[in-house]
């Protein structure tokens, strides 16, 4: 379904990320009883980040599930329960979390469908809140994201905004395939106008936030917020960015991203998860690999977290993943002197 | 049959009663199990065969001298049960009623084995049969048992998931987190060990502190229950009261069943690490033989009747083999498909 609302009379209300969240799933399993949310503390704690809030109340403990702290059993669970006719939806914690959880992500839901010949379906959600900037260190501020746009079976989403976090979480639950949310913590709080009746964002379409003459900037998550803000910046001095929200990671809308390099003839990409090996190695690489490459007036850039673990302190923590002024200046860089 | 040593879960759950296991069984029932028992030695056997005559690549491990603990296992289950089993899983998916010829076209591979060729000996799936397939992954199926588990529950369905796993399962941290969920929460689920006495070439002894697995099931505050693994009846018997108690909200129970596999490891297996004696004192403990002496002995079946029996199964692995060679190779230009459903 195209980014259509539902009812003609659209209701649009201002929420916070979580909220929308919150309303998605409610409105998921108002719809359709095969739906149950389940993971640690999603009960009467309403969430490590507040987005189940009072489900448990509306839904009872049969739908609203908390599970003991055992993430690769309830990763598992998520997976038998989804061959067998119900549309789980998982929530890990912290994303770090699904370290613990892989096998069943990585050799189990992605792969039967197809190691069972297309006989078996596996349409589970897992929801991950990830990234840094919470002062919570090496083992709950991760963006693994790329790992799992990395293995065939497996969808990947990012939403950015109250908005696409609702649409996206609603395409997701649709979907007869596993699918992977990794929403970010710092945006939970963040608010934004979202209809309130219910409504699908396809997967694997970008969008254009912004539209400019310049240069792209593709962002991931929050660096696509960071990167809309850059480009306010930008604007003044002349620089005037096109500014793409990827929002799905797998698959990738490749499309959209082409038809923007071949405007503007320059491409900066900006994700938080470490910059060697991941996302911006894969957008330059097809840009590399494709006819895009000949509208290139400059190099690719990438902006991406340090090659460090996260680190504690906060303004480590800030240098370890790309800032507002790291994107304006290498928008600057990419598009005054022609260098990455 | 034997209840596993603690004394701790000893109001929770009742201990098999000692019945005359074999009595309890119909001739029809026993027929049929006598039929599956040896479908799967044969099947294993043409397997080995194929594999030696060059005509199956990959891996495969077979269950040979493990029939009864899969047949008696599946036997009180209906139809639209669901069981998940293990890389040595050919009995399991026959014992619940699997046809060998598109198990056999699986095996080599061919668009209409059961995964269309893609999964092989390791992931078989009849999931229209209650069979959600074989895994590649030690203890890959506890977990995902708790999640039909759950999905049954859900949908208040009058079914049980049977999940099948080695004596190596039990040492993996998704068995304890497998148990801990299926009885917080009373699933219906029958945990089955298969403890072959040997994870690869690591001797159970040595792995676990503990002299049986079902010794693990007074943490998780469900029934723990050994049984003689090479014994059908046996093992029927307490599967039996473990279904009964699932399908009847009582929650989970964990089976051992302790047998023997008759081969190695897999295909790179040179027995080092076992002696021919220990070998030789199973092959004596052969569950098919044993079986049929006591169908023979209590009067209830003619050495003509088993031979019949024995004779049927050939013919119809025969029939499978002959059926999967006989099959077409996937297409490359299909690589791609199923990898996403639409």
């Amino acid at each position: 379904m195209p980014n259509e609302l539902a009812t003609p009379e659209v209701v649009t209300r201002e929420l916070t990320y979580a909220e929308a969240l919150r309303e998605g799933l409610a409105q998921a399993m108002e719809a359709d009883e095969r739906v149950f949310l389940f993971g640690e503390d999603v009960g009467v704690y309403g969430g490590a980040f507040g987005v189940s809030g009072d489900l448990v109340h509306r839904f009872g403990t049969e739908r609203v599930i908390d599970t003991p702290i055992s993430e690769l059993g309830i990763a598992g669970a998520a997976v038998g329960a989804a061959i067998t006719g119900m549309k789980p939806v998982l929530e890990l914690q912290f994303a770090d979390f699904v370290t613990l959880a892989m096998e069943q992500i990585v050799n189990q839901a992605a792969k039967i469908r197809f190691m069972f010949g297309g006989t078996a379906n596996v349409p589970m959600v897992i929801r991950l809140p990830g990234g840094s900037g919470t002062g919570a260190a090496g083992q709950h501020s991760q963006s693994l994201e790329a790992w799992f746009a990395h293995v065939p079976g497996l969808k990947v989403l990012q939403p950015s905004t109250p908005h696409d976090a609702k649409g996206l979480l609603l395409a997701a639950i649709d979907d007869p395939n596993p699918v992977l949310i990794f929403e970010h913590k710092l945006l939970y709080k963040t608010k934004g106008p979202v209809p309130a009746a219910p409504y699908r964002i396809p997967i694997g379409k970008a969008i254009v936030r912004r539209k400019g003459r310049d240069i792209t900037i593709v962002g991931t998550s929050i660096m696509s917020i960071r990167a809309e803000a850059a480009a306010k910046r930008l604007a003044g001095e002349g620089i005037d960015a096109e500014i793409i929200d990827l929002r799905s990671l797998r698959p990738i809308d490749f499309v959209t991203i082409a038809a923007s390099v071949g405007k503007t003839h320059r491409l900066l990409i900006v994700y938080e998860g470490v910059k060697i090996m991941g996302i911006g190695a894969e957008i330059s690489a097809m840009i590399a690999e494709s006819d895009a490459f000949n509208f290139l007036d400059a190099p690719i850039a990438r902006l991406g977290g340090a090659d460090v673990p996260l680190p504690y302190n906060p303004i480590l923590e800030k240098a370890a993943v790309p800032q507002e002024d790291d994107i304006v200046a290498a928008a600057r860089r990419l598009v005054r002197d022609g260098r990455a | 049959m034997v209840r596993a040593s603690h004394t701790q879960s000893a109001s929770l759950g009742r201990s098999p009663e000692q019945r005359p296991a074999l009595a309890a069984l119909h001739n029809e029932t026993l027929r049929a199990a006598l039929v599956k028992m040896h479908l799967i030695r044969k099947f294993e056997e043409t397997a080995e065969a194929s594999y030696a005559r060059g005509l199956i690549h990959g891996t495969m491990h077979l269950s040979i001298g493990q029939e009864a603990s899969a047949v008696g296992a599946t036997l009180p289950l209906r139809a639209e049960d669901y069981i998940l089993s293990t890389h040595r899983g050919h009995g399991h998916c026959i014992a619940k009623g699997a046809d060998p010829g598109r198990m056999f076209a699986e095996f080599f591979g061919k668009e209409n084995g059961y995964c269309r060729g893609r999964g092989g000996s390791m992931h078989i799936a009849d999931v229209a049969g209650g069979n959600l397939g074989a895994n590649g992954i030690v203890a890959g199926g506890l977990p995902i048992a708790v999640g039909v588990g759950m999905s049954i529950k859900a949908q208040k369905q009058d079914r049980v998931c049977m999940v099948f796993f080695g004596d190596g399962a039990a040492n993996e941290g998704a068995f304890h987190e497998a148990l801990n969920l299926a009885s917080i929460w009373k699933l219906p689920i029958v945990f089955v060990c298969e403890n072959n006495k040997y994870g690869m070439s690591m001797d159970i002894a040595r792995a676990m502190a503990v002299a049986n697995v079902a010794d693990r099931a007074c943490a998780y505050a469900m029934p723990g229950v050994v049984v003689d693994g090479n014994d059908l009846p046996a093992v029927a018997a307490a599967a039996l009261q473990a279904v009964e108690r699932a399908r009847g909200g009582g929650g989970p129970t964990l089976v051992e069943c302790k047998t023997y596999r008759l081969r190695g490891h897999s295909k790179s297996d040179r027995n080092l690490y076992r002696t021919k004696e220990e070998i030789a004192t199973w092959r004596d403990k052969d569950a098919i033989r044993r079986l049929e002496q006591e169908l023979v002995k209590s009067g209830r079946f003619a050495d003509a009747d088993l031979l019949a029996i024995e004779r049927a199964a050939r013919k119809t692995i025969d029939d499978a083999l002959e059926f999967a060679m006989a099959s077409p190779d996937p297409d490359p230009r299909e690589l791609t498909r199923d990898v996403y459903a639409e």
